[in-house]
């Protein structure tokens, strides 16, 4: 059967969430109506240019901290276009052995996936849909480069906030979290609206335009994504706070409106 | 970044930090510091900062050695191509960087023409780098796009042929229509199930496809799905196939909206479920049908019985006939089982077409029993008509193989106004109709009527009585003295039980002896009365031959224990067998059950005298009277009622040659008789003259409670008066 994600066309004169943030990274993989809605979003909210790179930021310090941890394979759902600071090209720099997966519904991401990880037998990319956790994971499984008696690191960076709460992105969570061995990780970070401003609440409600609504939740929420997990210090924080490097000047951490948190499947 | 002002100036050095001679460190280190802080805060980059700042570092000890080189300007030139395309290279691509990076560069490197060459180096080897970068990005994006596309576009010709493909190859019925009901497309299977072509149920429209069986729901769940008020139903439906004939679906009908949750057209599935239909169908009528005669049985009549009550209006009325064929179960002993089923079929043929003929239903209830339902009547002279008419159907008489039989039956009918009725309660009244229908003789209707009902139900409230009474000691009896003719010597008394009942008073047997009869209570009553009547016999007339007489009802006669329930009697009261004389019906005696009789024939070798009661009423069979263990014969009060009238016109009444025969007959054949009801001195001189041995009666002395028997007996010698 038709897969529930799959587009009937592919249609640049509308934004696509993936193409938006690679205009807001600095990439060039982008149309008009991407740039279009990219700077609308910075013009309403300058913000949320540094809010995607905080973002970014955060998951290239995470995915330092799980190779460091020891964890030598990766799911990256909702990976978008892999502009830069891919998730292999950083966990293969510190353990060449790492393997990645990403996951897009984006077609155009998974297409442009496809050719960025030509020749790396360790990474590959596959369309699906966040709403479907089985599915994923059977195609996962499927693909055979992720060992799943050994721990996995599953990542959901920036895109657990394009799912309603009809879609009940808690027992997606679990379903994806519940067949991984022990061991194994969870990186979420989730757009919030908590201490925001409401210009920004506007342009993130601007964000629907990309056909999928941005649905911030607040900090009890997200925090209860982990549920049945060992928050990784300092737990469910503000981007900027999570483990910054030395060098990176803190100034007013809730300017980025996004959670992040890592949890350990004990 | 300064201007060129300066340009004639001498060129050494040619390119200093303003900084410089300040202490610190040198510029060359703390050029990587501040570049790096400076541009992570403003813009993105995937380096961590270490890498950051050694790839800046290297770019500030280049930046060294080609300020010192000999042609330094265009060493700085080539350094700024390079450094710019190296920033593009490490992703710092937004514009910041470059305003950010010239900034740095412009506030640390003396003013002068190698500072801006290498300034306007930088910026364009940073602009070429990142066209060159965008155009390739832009590259791999569209190239993306065509893979996507044409993935998609595979995805979707695949998808299309794969639906394409169920839906010409599925097994059931798939139709659209748009939201007017109007076909757009049929399946070959929904063309197939209901034999038209495909191309002419294309533009039908669905209601053109309605079948009676729809449920009156159907068109409003159909309106509600074309107005979207619902997205789904689903149903049992019958179709018209083309050719007339029906099939039976269970049917889906699906919306379907578009993005904007717009209905645009309905999915209908369809599924052939004729045969489930029909087995279900077929089950239906098998639950709800008797199988020998094909008629609604109890279950199926009951229900329609309930609806037609709940359904009735305030003036409706409703009746019933419930018909019991009139021995039937003779017929069934007689001539078999086979030959009984073949009559119920015929009966149930024949009141199902009186039925339908008046428009009613006909069931069977169980065994003989049908009844016919009159769901909206008239009132009750159309059950009347009815009742008659079932009656008349069944006169004609009924061929089965050899057998001609006729076959009547009685009917109990009911008519009430709907509202004030129950089933069970038309059904309890009908039943007791029947009864009463029965109990007037057969072959005949009877109306309910509701007095008769409460006698119906006190008869009932008497009999559930009787165990009660007998325990409290409500049955006593009386005792009728039995007298030698002619001279009224009292020979014995005939035993006679009462019920002196708490609320009704003084109960005469013809009130329940009847009732114990059918009740079966008759046989414990009857044990009451025996002992009763040997104890009181035997403690009255100690010193006398006196006989007590005690009724056998059929029953009793039937009882394996009647010879041991008579001994026990005898011994615990103290009486002789020769005292006791048991009076029985002709039936009982000629009964079948030889058992009985056998019975008999030891009790009166034993000495016990037997007479039969009501001589002359039953059927009697002279012959075999020779050999039954009988002595005496009663003769019952109307034949000796006749006597009054003897002799009035010189020839003798037919009473009085009726007595004269059966005295004659009873003494030629060795046995005595006694006359009952003797209510006059005529009647007791004319049987005298006739040569009747024993009287009794109101005449000869009326019933005379226990504790007056002692009394009776003064006077009586106590020698054998008896005649034999």
């Amino acid at each position: 059967m038709h897969p529930t994600w799959a587009p009937d066309s592919i249609d640049v004169s509308h934004p696509s969430a993936a193409r938006v943030y690679d205009y807001l990274l600095g990439g060039a993989h982008n149309f008009a109506a991407d740039r279009a809605l990219g700077d609308e979003l910075t013009r309403r909210s300058p913000e949320i240019a540094e809010t995607m790179r905080a973002n970014r930021v955060f998951l290239r310090r995470a995915v330092q901290f799980l190779v460091e941890a020891g964890v030598r394979q990766f799911v990256d759902i909702g990976s978008g276009i892999p502009t830069v600071g891919n998730v292999h090209e950083i966990a293969q720099r510190l353990a060449p052995d790492t393997t990645v997966v990403y996951i897009d519904v984006d077609p155009v991401a998974v297409a442009h996936s496809e050719a960025i990880l030509a020749g790396d037998p360790r990474a590959a990319v596959l369309a699906g849909d966040l709403r479907e956790p089985e599915r994923i994971l059977a195609e996962v499984r499927q693909l055979g480069l992720i060992d799943f008696h050994r721990p996995v690191a599953v990542l959901l960076a920036g895109v657990l906030h394009f799912l309603s709460d009809n879609d009940n992105p808690g027992g997606i969570v679990d379903a994806l979290i519940e067949p991984l061995a022990t061991g194994s990780y969870l990186l979420i970070s989730h757009a919030t609206f908590d201490e925001q401003p409401a210009a920004l609440i506007e342009a993130q409600q601007l964000s629907a335009r990309t056909s999928t609504q941005i649905h911030a939740r607040p900090y009890a929420e997200v925090r209860g994504l982990f549920s049945g997990l060992r928050m990784i210090e300092p737990g469910v924080v503000f981007i900027p706070l999570w483990r910054p490097d030395l060098e990176d000047a803190i100034d007013r951490p809730e300017r980025i409106a996004a959670y992040a948190g890592v949890g350990h499947k004990g | 970044m300064r201007s060129t002002a300066q340009s004639g100036s001498p060129p050494t050095p040619a390119l200093a930090t303003r900084a410089d001679g300040g202490g610190g460190p040198s510029w060359s280190q703390r050029l990587p510091t501040e570049w790096a802080r400076r541009l992570s805060a403003t813009t993105y980059t995937p380096l961590r900062p270490p890498e950051l700042r050694g790839l800046l570092t290297a770019l500030a000890a280049d930046l060294e050695t080609a300020r010192g080189s000999a042609d330094a300007e265009a060493s700085l030139a080539e350094w700024g191509r390079r450094a710019g395309a190296t920033l593009v290279d490490a992703h710092l691509t937004d514009p910041a960087a470059l305003e950010t990076s010239l900034l740095v560069l412009g506030e640390r490197l003396t003013p002068g023409p190698p500072a801006t060459a290498a300034a306007g180096a930088f910026a364009r080897g940073f602009t070429t780098q990142l066209r060159a970068a965008t155009l390739r990005e832009q590259e791999r994006l569209a190239q993306a796009i065509i893979r996507a596309q044409s993935g998609v576009e595979r995805a979707a010709r695949q998808s299309e042929a794969r639906f394409r493909a169920i839906f010409a190859g599925a097994g059931f019925g798939i139709g659209i229509s748009d939201m007017f009901g109007r076909i757009i497309q049929v399946n070959q299977a929904f063309a197939d199930l209901l034999g038209y072509p495909v191309e002419e149920m294309r533009g039908m429209t669905i209601p053109e496809l309605r079948h009676p069986s729809d449920p009156a729901r159907m068109w409003e769940d159909y309106r509600r799905v074309f107005s979207g008020e619902v997205d789904h139903i689903r149903m049992e439906k019958a179709y018209y196939r083309r050719d007339g004939d029906v099939v039976w679906t269970e049917l889906s009908v699906s919306v379907i909206r578009d993005d904007a949750g717009e209905p645009q057209f309905t999915v209908a599935m369809v599924d052939d479920v004729t045969e489930r239909h029909h087995l279900q169908a077929r089950l239906r009528h098998q639950a709800a049908h008797d199988p020998l005669t094909g008629l609604p049985n109890r279950s199926l009549f009951t229900e329609r019985l309930a609806d037609a009550i709940a359904n009735a209006g305030p003036t409706d009325r409703i009746g019933v006939c419930y018909l019991d064929l009139d021995g039937f179960k003779r017929i069934n002993d007689s001539l078999g089982h086979d030959v009984g089923d073949e009559l119920l079929v015929a009966v149930a043929g024949r009141l199902s077409d009186c039925a339908r003929a008046f428009g009613h239903l006909a069931a069977r209830m169980g065994g003989d029993e049908f009844v016919i339902l009159v769901e909206r009547c008239s009132g009750p002279d159309q059950l009347e008509i009815l009742a008659e008419a079932a009656l008349t159907a069944l006169t004609a008489p009924i061929s089965l193989g050899a057998h001609r039989l006729r076959v009547g039956a009685s009917i109990g009918v009911v008519e009430q106004p709907a509202a004030a009725t129950e089933p069970a309660e038309i059904m309890k009244a009908a039943d007791v109709t029947l009864y009463q229908a029965k109990a007037a003789g057969r072959g005949r209707w009877v109306r309910y009527d509701p007095a008769m009902v409460a006698e119906e139900s006190a008869r009932y409230a008497l009999s559930a009585d009787m165990p009660d009474a007998l325990e409290r000691g409500e049955f006593t009896l009386v005792y009728q003295p039995i007298v030698a003719l002619p001279g009224q010597k009292l020979l014995g008394l005939e035993a006679l039980v009462r019920w002196r009942h708490p609320e009704l008073g003084l109960l005469p047997p013809d009130r329940f002896i009847a009732l114990a009869e059918e009740t079966g209570f008759i046989v414990p009553l009857g044990r009451h009365v025996l002992r009763q009547a040997c104890r009181q016999a035997a403690v009255s007339f100690p010193d006398h031959d006196l006989f007590v007489s005690v009724n056998l009802s059929v029953a009793q006669t039937q009882e394996d224990s009647l010879v041991s329930d008579i001994g026990e009697a005898l011994v615990a009261a103290g009486l002789p067998a020769s005292r006791l004389q048991l009076e029985l019906t002709e039936s009982a005696l000629m009964s079948p059950h030889g058992a009985g009789l056998r019975a008999l024939r030891t009790l009166a070798d034993g000495g016990v005298r037997v007479a039969i009661d009501d001589f002359g009423t039953g059927y009697s069979n002279l012959a075999y009277l020779r050999s039954l263990p009988v002595h005496t014969l009663k003769l019952p009060r109307p034949f000796i009622a006749g006597l009054d009238q003897a002799e009035q016109g010189g020839a003798p009444a037919v009473e009085e040659q009726i007595v004269d025969a059966l005295v004659r007959l009873a003494h030629a054949i060795d046995l005595t008789v006694t006359a009952e009801g003797v209510e006059t001195y005529a009647q007791a001189q004319r049987l005298s003259a006739l040569g009747c041995d024993t009287a009794q009666g109101w005449f000869l002395g009326p019933a005379y409670p226990p504790e007056q028997l002692r009394r009776l007996a003064v006077g009586q010698p106590a020698t054998d008066a008896r005649s034999r």
